[in-house]
């Protein structure tokens, strides 16, 4: 097992991301560090499009990450309805 | 006329393909290999460029659109932070120096790495490669750019930050960065891409800002948090692109295989070298810490190094060579480091200090196997010498590494009571190293190291050895930029105007 990970900025605009990240990877730990979050998951987590929609009330572009998003680990596929990471090991 | 008037959006993956691949042409009035005269020569062999993909599929117009939200962003907090006298919002001005090691030798190799990108947008004949490192070499503009000019603001008030282009050329600890960053930019362009955007990117980044940046919430510098965060932004679009470099020269040829292994073994060890700046500033330079730096290289060294190298085993590579050296010298690096920094204080551009008691205690809480033993000791000798009125200098010159430039301060990796030093004669010449792994470095390339420009023996060649012209030419200070800050203009003045700040009077 490794873990992979994605830690985004803490403000407004992430806190429905994190939520909506908690709800699709049940097995991701949450960790809250001064200013950012880490949220590491074992080999895999997936970022799920129609969730955050949900979460934030709106439509909204994947590529929005973009602009909070600190830093990440594992191998990144991304197309317009999820974003993946993934660790082979 | 069948044409719909209403045509269907593009998806991202066909989007992607349009903006970048599409805009690739065979070139018919010169041949290719005049036009990408770089791509050959260092033996790595690619059958199809196409293969190469960004996984994040980012294209132009949505990289303009997101950047510039970026830096709507960055630029409200900087005015805040600018009109709400934010120069005095830091926990403590010994803060200050790790900003001040910032300035001068990381931002620098901001621009490096905006010079060397643009060059590999240039020289990769592949479309989607041309695309993502132009796209990496605006954003490493961006991030010297917003790091001055989210600094200068401290420069109004603060020594040491006046001239950090004159420290990046000149002084002796920021050849460090420079002579990393000098050596990627000198190389082809698949050792650069393995240099910065592997090594670098994926295994460095995530240890000097993401604890630092923390840090500096900490501290109450939101001018700092809010660079780093806003280049860090960046970063994880950089990562990717380092590592689906390794994948893609994998893929595509057995053959490449142990060419991509030597440059992991010798960028890795490059680069946990710089990282001997990181760790300082992270143990010693913090008033308020976020974690130690054991126990970030334990999240993003040994964790997140460790799954990477799990994950490339399938392609046949390993560990990079240094890897358990780095691992012995984790618990030494800052102390040693620091206590260097201390004793060569009149020659750095920023402050150092004798550790407080509390300080010192957590220290040993972080460090329980070596910080009581080899270095509260040290710490403790020098204390009493500044208090006997006769304070620990060492005007001697430090022997520097040739490879990585680093003074020979680390000790040897089964014996921390033993400086680690190596030789080689070269052509009749002697050059010293720090370690196995900078020697192996110059080994391979001897005649590439022997045209390093190393800091020490430039103060004799250059200069005579006259110590006060070097500090002219350096462009620092005597009295205000260097030694400790106890006792220095920075404390007197942040004392001062803190107590403006917060009474009457
Ligand atoms: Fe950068
Ligand atoms: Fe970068
Ligand atoms: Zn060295």
């Amino acid at each position: 097992m490794s873990t992979v990970f994605i830690a985004l900025q803490a403000n407004e605009d992430t806190r429905p991301i994190i939520d909506a990240i908690a709800l699709d990877n049940p097995a991701a730990v949450i960790n809250r560090q001064p200013a950012m979050v880490k949220i590491d998951a074992p080999d895999h987590l997936v970022i799920r499009r129609e969730t955050i929609e949900e979460q934030v009330g709106r439509p909204y572009d994947l590529q929005e990450l973009q602009i909070n998003l600190i830093t990440l680990s594992g191998n990144v596929d991304e197309d317009e309805d999820t974003l993946t990471l993934t660790w082979n090991s | 006329m069948d044409m719909k008037a209403t045509k269907k959006k593009l998806g991202m993956k066909e989007r992607y393909r349009a903006l970048t691949r599409d805009l690739g042409w065979e070139s018919s009035y010169q041949d290719k290999d005049a036009i990408f005269p770089y791509v050959n020569y260092e033996g790595i062999k690619v059958h199809d460029w196409d293969k190469w993909e960004d996984p994040f599929r980012l294209t132009m117009d949505a990289y303009w659109k997101y950047q510039a939200e970026k830096e709507r962003k960055f630029y409200a907090i900087i005015d805040a932070h600018a009109q709400n006298n934010g120069h005095l919002n830091i926990t403590d001005a010994r803060y200050l120096s790790a900003l001040k090691i910032f300035l001068q030798a990381i931002s620098p190799g901001e621009y490096a790495a905006h010079k060397g990108f643009a060059r590999a947008g240039r020289e990769f004949p592949g479309v989607g490669t041309q695309v993502a490192c132009q796209m990496q070499a605006i954003d490493e503009l961006r991030h010297a750019q917003t790091q001055i000019h989210a600094m200068s603001n401290y420069n109004r008030y603060y020594d040491g930050f006046h001239a950090f282009a004159d420290a990046r050329d000149r002084i002796w600890y920021t050849s460090v960065a420079r002579s990393f960053f000098d050596d990627a930019m000198s190389a082809g362009p698949f050792e650069f891409m393995i240099a910065i955007g592997f090594s670098f990117e994926y295994v460095l980044t995530n240890l000097l800002f993401v604890p630092f940046m923390s840090g500096a919430a900490y501290n109450g510098d939101m001018a700092t948090v809010t660079f780093g965060f806003s280049a860090q932004s960046d970063e994880a679009r950089h990562m990717t692109l380092g590592l689906e470099c390794i994948k893609f020269m994998l893929e595509q040829d057995p053959d490449n295989l142990p060419i991509v292994q030597a440059w992991i073994d010798k960028w890795f060890w490059r680069g946990f070298r710089v990282l001997g700046l990181v760790s300082t500033m992270m143990d010693y330079m913090l008033p308020k810490r976020v974690m130690s730096w054991r126990e970030a290289w334990e999240i993003y060294g040994v964790e997140n190094g460790g799954a990477l190298f799990k994950d490339l085993a399938r392609y046949g590579i390993r560990p990079p060579k240094g890897w358990d050296d780095a691992e012995k010298a984790i618990d030494h690096m800052s102390h040693q480091f620091m206590l260097g920094l201390y004793q060569w204080s009149f020659g750095t551009s920023f402050h150092s200090w004798i550790p407080s008691d509390e300080d010192m205690d957590w220290l040993s809480a972080k460090y329980p196997d070596t910080f009581d033993k080899y270095y509260r000791p040290r710490w403790a000798h020098i204390k009493k010498l500044k208090a006997a009125g006769t304070p620990f200098k060492n005007y001697g010159l430090a022997r520097l590494c040739q490879c990585c430039q680093l003074p020979s301060v680390f000790t040897e990796p089964d014996d921390p009571t033993l400086t680690c030093h190596r030789e080689t004669v070269y052509k009749g010449e002697k050059y010293q190293f720090c370690s196995d792994g900078c020697k192996d470095i110059f080994d391979n390339e001897p005649e590439k190291y022997i045209q390093s420009w190393l800091p020490m023996p430039a103060l004799f060649s250059e200069l005579g050895g006259d110590v006060g012209a070097w500090m002219n030419w350096v462009s620092l200070r005597d009295g205000d930029d260097n030694g400790d800050y106890d006792g220095s203009t920075d404390q007197k003045h942040f004392n001062e105007w803190r107590g403006l700040a917060t009474s009457n009077l």
